[in-house]
């Protein structure tokens, strides 16, 4: 048993045990926090299981912008002194257990009895990089072989922006999502407002220039341009734009547009919906991820925005 | 120079995880948050800049040393503004 | 035992303490987090299962890769739709409560968080 053998064990032991925490610990706070830390461990597991494309996505999204979503959650939870509903029964318990254990147990035995010689489809990706030009398989994958559903899965984001919108109260419609933020402007909030964003910038879209060779891509790098809107708008330096203007619609139906545009090109000028000419794959998939990234950026700190609550006027 | 380099590494890496150790006992023994603040910000900005260290012999490039050191100054830069804000909080809420 | 066969089993349980916290767990929140701890769990089974199909020099199947990218995005803004419901809910209702005891009382809009 190898060194890092045992590392893989202990750090699956304490992943395990804060999802236990997680599940089992009476104030909703800690279970927020013990959630957030679980994220960002199941990264490193990510790390260990040689997908870092995945472990970037997860640390970002998952564990750093999902955290501040539930985060604020149970922060206004905690707050407004909700009133704690009535536990379950015993017998709704008991089917859950059963219900449960019957689902991991059969999961970890599937894992137990997966095939030896395990069924890849690797040896083709790399067989059909050469369509594209570009080094990484996953950002291959997403964009080129598997198109059509990360071009669904953009509308899926739009969506979901939709429906936050359509919370809001009659008197916020299409107006600003969120509370208006403010901070001490000689604190260390503002500071750091100041001072991180242009790193962040920086750091985002050199993510998304170089998922093409190496890990990275445009939802990592859309992740930490959100994170930075987001950080200038909670130390109050910006606010959020009300729902209603058209320069935010149009950022947000850029990314799934160009995709949709590209798309209904290809059924046009050549074999099939999404087809790419070979010659062109790469300019043309560099195009949709820039616009991908913009609208990433934009919906997932939309998303975290809120729902808007005061009226755009 | 490659084991002298692994020698660096494997010494400087076990120093910066002793920080870590040392900031996660303060963290569950000292009794107060500004205690506990101290503890944390001291041992694990020092803790990450060994580890740092130890993982620069290592570097394939110039380049992606710059990288691991602006790793260390990001971690800085969160950390100290983080444990000022928990601090300012902390003090708010004992003034109440 | 490889650490990977580890995860595998630890990703299974992960779904299965999901599972149980969305059904025992009576408040909304703690439901949403049950729930992407479920989601977490099925995406490190297709991450294990990709890391078996390791071949060709890269180390992970990349297919199950991008299939658990887009899993991950669509799960978190899956759970910002939920928590900006739960709020509003908050905001309506006064309290989290998904029972079905006595109307609410008609709470005015909060004037402030």
């Amino acid at each position: 048993m190898s060194i890092s053998t045992v590392f893989e064990i202990v750090l699956a032991a304490v992943v395990l045990g804060l999802a236990i925490w997680t599940t089992a610990v009476r104030d909703t706070y800690s279970a927020t926090v013990g959630f957030v830390a679980y994220g960002l461990l199941v990264a490193l597991v990510w790390v260990r299981l040689d997908a870092v494309d995945v472990a970037l996505t997860e640390a970002a999204i998952g564990g750093g912008l999902g955290g501040v979503l539930l985060l604020t959650a149970a922060a206004r939870l905690r707050d407004s002194g909700f009133t704690a509903a009535e536990a379950p029964g015993t017998v709704t318990k008991a089917a859950a257990l059963t219900a449960s254990v019957l689902t991991a147990a059969s999961l970890a035995g599937a894992v137990l009895l997966l095939p030896d010689a395990a069924p890849t489809l690797a040896p083709k990706v790399i067989a059909n990089a050469w369509a594209t030009g570009m080094a990484n398989p996953v950002t291959n994958v997403l964009m080129a072989f598997r198109s059509m559903d990360t071009m669904l899965e953009k509308v899926v984001l739009l969506l979901a922006i939709i429906g936050v919108w359509s919370l809001a109260p009659n008197d916020a419609w299409g107006g600003r999502p969120g509370p208006r933020h403010q901070a001490d402007p000689d604190g260390v909030l503002v500071f750091l407002a100041r001072l991180l964003p242009p790193i962040g910038i920086v750091v985002g879209i050199y993510i998304l220039w170089t998922g093409a060779n190496h890990p990275g891509g445009a939802f990592q790098g859309g992740a930490i341009l959100a994170s930075m809107w987001l950080l200038a708008i909670m130390a109050g330096l910006t606010d959020t734009p009300p729902v209603c203007r058209r320069w935010v619609r149009y950022i947000l139906i850029a990314g799934p547009g160009v995709f949709l545009v590209v798309g209904l090109g290809g059924l046009w000028l050549g074999a099939a919906f999404l087809a790419y000419p070979p010659a062109l794959a790469k300019p043309l998939i560099v195009g949709i991820e820039v616009a991908m990234t913009l609208t990433v950026a934009a919906t997932l700190g939309l998303l975290l925005a809120g729902v808007p609550e005061r009226s755009a006027r | 120079m490659s084991i002298g380099s692994d020698i660096i590494t494997i010494a400087a890496v076990s120093a910066g995880a002793f920080f870590f150790l040392a900031g996660t006992v303060g963290l569950l023994r000292f009794p107060d948050t500004l205690t506990r603040l101290h503890a944390l910000t001291k041992a694990d900005n020092l803790g990450l800049g060994l580890v740092i260290a130890g993982l620069l012999p290592q570097a394939d490039s110039l380049r992606e040393g710059l990288k691991l050191v602006s790793i260390w100054l990001l971690g800085l830069l969160a950390g100290a503004t983080v444990s000022q804000l928990i601090a300012r909080t902390a003090r708010q809420d004992e003034a109440r | 035992m490889s650490g990977v066969t580890v995860f595998g089993l630890s990703a299974a349980l992960a779904v299965g303490l999901g599972l149980y916290g969305i059904i025992t767990n009576p408040q909304p929140l703690r439901k949403i987090i049950a729930f992407n701890l479920l989601g977490s769990g099925v995406f490190l089974l297709f991450g294990v299962v990709g890391r078996r199909g390791a071949a060709a020099g890269i180390g992970n199947d990349p297919v199950p890769q991008a299939l658990v990218i887009t899993g991950v995005v669509v799960a978190f803004s899956a759970t910002a739709l939920a928590i900006a419901l739960l709020l509003r809910l908050l905001r309506t209702a006064g309290s989290t409560s998904l029972g079905n005891g006595a109307p609410p009382s008609a709470r005015p809009d909060a004037s402030g968080f």
